[in-house]
């Protein structure tokens, strides 16, 4: 054999090992589930804080795959993911009762917060009334970024409208933009081209190209959002871990783990309030 | 098919190549027997190198039958060619003739021997582990020589072996063809250099616009050619 | 990860990063042997074999190339989904279902540009090879042998595409930190994060990277060619 052939060799075997060195550490990792969650649970940092410290307790792993709340339920309903913690109450409540979800709990919630550039040319920086706001946006034609990937916040966006008395499907004009993306890649947008936003604050806080945005509106009460976290359905999918699922719910919703939600804070804010005592949310 | 005992003689009657209707051998009637060397002449385009390529077996004629050893569509085991530019293997002059010997199926522990020998034959020991395209066009010639050799052929077709090569490589090549004849193995080579001719010959056959018109031994061709064809080639004038 | 630049964190070996380097050259390398292994063979055998439609294989196989990655990504994922056909295998959000998406996207490069090499050197190689009586197997191999310098590109080619997409590993890997997170589904949530300082330091590094990897390939190939020519 000559030189050649055995530094090909040597390379096709080193690429093998490298495989079968991610296989082993694989099964290290059996004692894990795969929670299927939203991008602001996952880019304001929160699981960064809580997941060690549920590890350290339980010695389980928690893989997060951060997607939008349309998707994350989708995901849970085809089988691909043991826990869905989302935010968009109704279609928890439609995924529980269809079947794939065992039960809903009701975990924590932050707000969303009217995101705007500073010039504020809707004239609302300050308001309260998220109402009144979106009728100056559009009377204003100003621009506004819509997320319009069927996520929570998109959906409470969506709802916001609807209690202003705007059928946004109809009145929409070139001042609205949907990119179909997540709330970093609407930030962005929003931040590049002097547009309002709705966010969800702990994304906020965490996000660092804000540019010349600011906090227009923020405080009313139907600013709310609701995190709730469900249990795939085993019965629908036998390979849904329901065990180790159902101690990552309970360590959620114990006072242990509220706790862990209640102290992550980002420059001294606290992102989330825990309300699992809440039955009503 | 069941290998002959000997691939020759070769034999071919009443063959005609004919492509797009362009007649390039037309009805060759022709013996090729155990012996010294034959040499093919004849202005370029004569049909030459195709009458080796029909003999070695490359190509099927479009009317006539050859047969090797009096049969028909045997495969090429104890034939060899060597190209007038022949494709060397991207590896080393070693190499090469490995990659032969193992297509010829010669048991591996023959190989190392077998390569020496070859190697020393053709005059590249020292060459051995040089890549095969990096060497001159006289060796090169000679590694396909080797490589030829190296299937342990009864006959060897050589097609226009020197046509590119200065008179040292030229010397070289033909010593190793008188080598190679006097192995008794069959040779058969294409040219158009009479002076070559002259030198290795045993057997003429001149070929022109595809047929053949002269066939004889070496010294009654050159001493007193029958045809009108062959004693103007012999003159040296234009063929056309 | 905190915030400092990713010249930092090159600087002072952060783990994380280095598990991430090592996963996007885990799946992306893994990718292209798995590639190699169907492409290459595929190539050859389209590039020596005749058959009705052949003309058509080679547009098609050329096209694909171009195989969206997203479309990739999509379909793996409902293949391999639980609901999906190969759901049993549990393969959805691992490295294991990033390296099948990437293998799909590289496959026809590696296959494509096998097959134009091969039918070069085959158009060199023909008379010897058949006068030497090989059979079809030992053609191709020796045929594949003799290319390797020039499938070295292939394979390259091959793993620039799967070291730049993020498309199709990032819908069937999950992103999931940790473990499947590579180079570019790093960059594609730092982005998203807004930490654009981040994301492009991780660019860098993705692209010092691939040159690193292209020019040892290209030092091994000149050291080859000088050798065996």
């Amino acid at each position: 054999m000559n030189m050649l052939t055995r530094r090909l060799l040597i390379a096709a075997t080193a690429s093998l090992v490298f495989a079968s060195g991610a296989v082993a550490q694989d099964k290290s990792q059996e004692r894990s589930i795969l929670v299927a969650s939203t991008t602001s649970t996952q880019d304001s940092g929160l699981f960064g804080h809580i997941l060690p410290m549920f590890k350290a307790k339980t010695g389980i792993d928690v893989k997060v795959v951060a997607q939008g709340t349309g998707q994350a339920l989708d995901t849970g309903r085809r089988g691909d993911a043991d826990v869905v913690f989302v935010h968009a109450k109704s279609v928890e409540e439609k995924f529980v009762a269809e079947g794939f979800g065992v039960k809903r709990y009701p975990v924590m919630y932050n707000d969303f917060i009217l995101i705007g550039p500073k010039s504020d040319p809707a004239g609302i920086k300050g308001s309260k009334d998220i109402v009144a706001a979106l009728g100056a946006i559009k009377a204003k034609g100003a621009d506004f970024i819509s997320r319009g990937d069927k996520s929570g916040t998109h959906q409470a966006e969506l709802n916001l409208w609807k209690v202003a008395g705007i059928d946004i499907a109809k009145d929409k004009g070139t001042w609205y933009k949907e990119i179909g993306q997540g709330m970093g890649a609407a930030l962005n947008t929003a931040s590049a081209s002097d547009a309002y936003v709705l966010a969800d604050r702990g994304t906020w806080l965490s996000f660092r190209n804000c540019g010349d945005l600011v906090i227009a509106v923020e405080g009313d009460k139907r600013l709310f959002n609701q995190y709730g976290v469900m249990l795939v359905n085993p019965d629908k999918h036998p390979s849904v871990k329901k065990d180790l699922g159902q101690q990552f719910i309970d360590w959620l919703v114990s006072s242990e783990g509220q706790k862990a939600i209640a102290d992550y804070k980002i420059n001294g804010e606290q992102l989330f309030y825990p309300n699992a005592s809440d039955s009503g949310a | 098919m069941r290998a002959p005992s000997s691939e020759l003689p070769i034999e071919l009657d009443g063959v005609t190549v004919a492509a797009r209707g362009v007649t390039i051998l037309d009805d060759i009637a022709l013996a090729l027997a155990p012996g010294p060397p034959t040499v093919l002449i004849g202005p370029n385009g004569s049909g030459k190198s195709t009458l080796l390529r029909l003999a070695m077996g490359l190509l099927a004629p479009s009317r006539g039958r050859i047969t090797w050893g009096g049969l028909e569509h045997v495969p090429p085991l104890k034939r060899a060619i060597v190209f007038q530019r022949p494709a060397m293997l991207r590896r080393s002059a070693a190499a090469n003739l490995r990659f032969a010997l193992r297509a010829a199926g010669i048991p591996r522990a023959e190989h190392a021997r077998r390569i020496a020998e070859l190697l020393e034959l053709v005059g590249l020991e020292a060459l051995a582990d040089r890549a095969a395209r990096r060497l001159s066009g006289g060796e090169q010639q000679r590694l396909a020589l080797a490589r030829a050799l190296a299937r342990d052929p009864a006959v060897l077709f050589l097609d226009e072996p020197t046509a590119s090569l200065d008179p040292v490589a030229t010397k070289a090549v033909e010593d190793i063809i008188r080598a190679v004849s006097e192995r008794n193995i069959k040779v058969v080579m294409a040219t158009h250099d009479l002076g070559e001719a002259r030198r290795l010959a045993g057997e003429l056959v001149m070929l022109h616009r595809g047929r053949v018109v002269e066939t004889g031994a070496a010294a009654s061709f050159f001493d007193a050619p029958q045809t009108v064809e062959a004693r103007a080639f012999l003159a040296g004038e234009l063929l056309i | 990860m905190p915030h400092q630049s990713a010249l930092q964190l090159v600087l002072s070996g952060d783990p994380a990063l280095f598990a991430i380097v090592r996963l996007s050259l885990h799946v992306s390398l893994s990718a292209v042997v798995l590639a190699a292994l169907i492409g290459i063979p595929l190539g050859a055998w389209i590039a020596l074999t005749r058959f009705p439609g052949r003309q058509g294989v080679i547009v098609l196989l050329n096209a694909l190339m171009g195989l969206p990655p997203v479309v990739v990504g999509l379909a793996v994922y409902l293949a391999l989904s639980r609901s999906g056909p190969l759901g049993a295998f549990g393969l959805l959000f691992t490295p294991g279902a990033m390296i099948i998406a990437q293998t799909v996207l590289v496959t026809p490069i590696i296959a494509a540009l096998t097959r134009q090499t091969v039918e070069d050197l085959w158009l060199e190689y023909h008379d010897e090879l058949t006068a030497m009586n090989l059979g079809p197997i030992g053609r191709v191999v020796a045929l594949i042998w003799d290319a390797r310098f020039s499938l070295v590109t292939a394979l390259l080619a091959g793993f620039g595409r799967a070291a730049a997409e993020v498309g199709a590993i990032i819908i069937v890997g999950g992103n999931i930190e940790g473990f499947t997170r590579t180079m570019t589904t790093a960059i594609a949530l730092e982005t998203s994060k807004g930490d654009l300082p981040l994301a492009v330091g991780l660019g860098l590094v993705l692209i010092s990277i691939v040159i690193a990897v292209n020019a040892l390939a290209w030092s091994v190939r000149r050291a080859g060619e000088r050798l065996a020519g």
